[in-house]
């Protein structure tokens, strides 16, 4: 089976301001998007992916080289979508986009501050999981989509459809929630601030104000990406796909790459550092650590979540440490608490957090199962 | 199993052994998917009969998803099912159900007390370890547990046994070697567990194994029971 083929993004501007959650208001914005398949008359078939941490609009397909043949850039959940495959092109109209404070053209910390023509830099403000809705609701407009037939996304991206379902609980009629929690732990948010902290601590950082010194914190991005990968994997495939294995076969008792394993996590955080903007990093975890539908509602999440319209598919990871199936089945037992359709699927599988990126044919026939039942 | 099954090969007496076992114990039926339909509705008509309109209904091992899917809409429940299974999750997500994927074994927590008008276990506690602990925590969560399962004391059990094999049936339908049932027991067994843990039995319903209601001699001649039971 081929995928949706090549993809090109397209811009939309946004030209009346964004009150965001941290009180700040954004003047204007971008987003950056892509879709597939086509809308229906009725408007009543379009799919929203979100993205997670490091994700970006380009979710399925090839993009083009200048010459229109397709490049190596697949989009990052290219297996899940497409003609026949669970998120159906034939059937959907799926649209993918690059979130608000992101580094892949969407208005982020990179932009250009309209007040003083430089980069945002540290200026650009937190952005939260509440405003990135707020913002792809701006988005929903503009494509004349009344009601999202389906919001899904993995990890922040499940947090995002969760949102979905209590910012605008008549927009949204199902919401995959994909490896997700309904917060952050303490332990969570530990990790978050430690890749934070390896930012914030680099000499290139220069207060977020990098761009006009010409540098980059890669040392920072790099170890927080190493520090974030380690907690996507489970133990058992670290195990499985490295083990104890040294690359020259003996320990030459210094500290150069040696294993297996830190010389795969080594290229892991060179290849994120080289593309990825490190204010970005900083917003998307502190906007993961903020995320807390709860908090208003005594942490009662069932109350939190009494409001929601849309009936959910909620799936987690055996093996998941980072979102443990515990956390998901908290989201399962305040809607059955409530009443509410929820579908809870807990799939076995070895690749830990990543898992809800493979292709796992549970996983993926549940998904399959589930949106085959959406009614158009 | 099927009659149209391929022609006996080398050993084909010891092969055709179960088949024969099996149509002896019920020869009110074939084989197969045919007398076991005759029985799940037999099972459901009782359950559906007590669930009304509008209320909450948590079916434990719900397999498909197909006593759910009855209740929702012939009596307008609200229902949610437990099962571990991928290919029955599957089904039951195919079928419009709220199901959770969950082993029983680890208990109902994370259900509240008391969200339930009825907790069902249909032809489940059989294959439960924790029996004690699985029908406390339907009586938690749920107001009224419904519970059926094999009877072992049916008298073709009985006759089976005499005749020194473990019996297969339409309620036991498997063999010694591949049976997923841990426990076996009657209904004079189970009536004595739900005296020591103070359950009250609201209701026995008893079948045989052509799905028809048993009136007397219920441990002798009943080869499914169904019972509600509270607190």
């Amino acid at each position: 089976m081929s995928g949706v083929g090549i993809v090109a993004a397209q811009r939309a501007h946004f030209d009346q301001p964004l009150d965001l959650k941290g009180g700040s208001v954004l003047p204007a914005f971008d987003l950056v998007y892509e879709t597939y398949g086509t809308l229906n008359a009725a408007k009543s078939n379009a799919i929203l992916v979100c993205h997670a941490l490091s994700g970006h609009h380009h979710v399925a397909g090839r993009t083009a080289d200048e010459f229109g043949k397709p490049t190596a850039n697949v989009g990052w959940w290219d297996n899940i979508i497409g003609p026949g495959r669970p998120l159906d092109t034939d059937r959907f109209f799926v649209v993918g986009l690059n979130n608000l404070g992101g580094c892949h053209g969407s208005t982020g910390p990179a932009s250009p501050n309209p007040a003083t023509g430089k980069p945002w830099g540290a200026d650009f403000p937190v952005v939260t999981v509440e405003d990135w809705v707020a913002s792809q609701a701006r988005l929903a407009d503009h494509l004349g989509i009344d009601a999202w037939a389906v919001v899904m996304g993995g990890s922040l991206g499940g947090m995002q459809a969760l949102q979905w379902t209590l910012s605008f609980p008549e927009r949204i009629r199902h919401a995959l929630v994909i490896a997700a929690a309904p917060k952050l732990s303490a332990e969570n948010i530990a990790f978050n601030d430690v890749a934070r902290q390896a930012i914030l601590t680099d000499p290139d950082f220069h207060g977020g104000h990098f761009y006009e010194h010409g540098v980059r914190p890669v040392t920072g991005l790099r170890l927080a990406r190493m520090l974030g990968h380690i907690t996507y994997l489970s133990d058992d495939q670290m195990a499985e796909k490295f083990g104890r294995r040294l690359r020259t076969g003996a320990g030459s008792y210094g500290f150069d790459v040696e294993f297996e394993i830190e010389s795969y996590l080594r290229y892991q955080g060179d290849k994120f550092a080289g593309v990825f903007d490190a204010n970005t990093y900083l917003r998307m975890t502190k906007a993961l650590d903020y995320f807390d539908p709860a908090q208003d509602f005594d942490d009662d999440l069932a109350r939190a979540l009494a409001r929601a319209k849309a009936k959910f598919l909620v799936v987690a990871f055996s093996t998941d440490w980072r979102f443990t199936p515990a956390r998901s089945r908290e989201i399962v037992h305040a809607l059955v608490h409530n009443g509410q359709a929820v579908a809870y699927a807990e799939i076995n599988s070895a690749h830990g957090h990543d898992s809800f990126l493979m292709d796992e044919p549970h996983y993926h026939a549940v998904v399959d199962t589930y949106l085959k039942r959406v009614k158009l | 199993m099927s009659a149209t099954a391929g022609p006996p090969q080398g050993g084909a007496a010891k092969n055709m052994e179960p088949r024969e076992r099996r149509t002896t114990i019920t020869p009110a039926h074939g084989e197969g998917a045919g007398g076991q339909a005759v029985q799940l509705r037999a099972d459901f008509d009782l359950i559906a009969s007590w669930v009304q309109p509008g209320e909450r209904v948590l079916d434990l091992g719900c397999g498909d998803g197909s006593l759910l899917k009855r209740l929702i809409e012939e009596r307008g429940a609200r229902g949610y099912g437990v099962e571990l299974e991928d290919a029955e999750v599957l089904a039951a997500i195919r079928n419009g159900i709220n199901v959770i994927q969950g082993n029983l074994e680890q208990g109902l927590s994370g259900f509240d007390d008391q969200t339930f008008n009825h907790v069902v276990l249909s032809r489940t506690l059989q294959t439960v370890r924790h029996t004690e602990r699985i029908l406390s925590e339907m009586l938690r969560v749920g107001r009224e547990a419904v519970v059926s399962f094999p009877n072992f004391a049916y008298w073709k059990n009985r006759m089976a046994i005499m005749a020194g094999r473990m019996p297969v049936s339409e309620d036991l339908p498997y063999e010694w070697f591949d049976t997923p049932n841990l426990r076996f027991f009657t209904l004079l067994d189970f009536e004595a567990l739900c005296a020591k843990m103070d359950l009250v039995i609201r209701e026995r319903q008893v079948l045989d194994d052509a799905g028809h209601l048993v009136t007397e001699e219920p441990n002798f001649l009943g080869s499914l029971a169904v019972y509600r039971l509270a607190r």
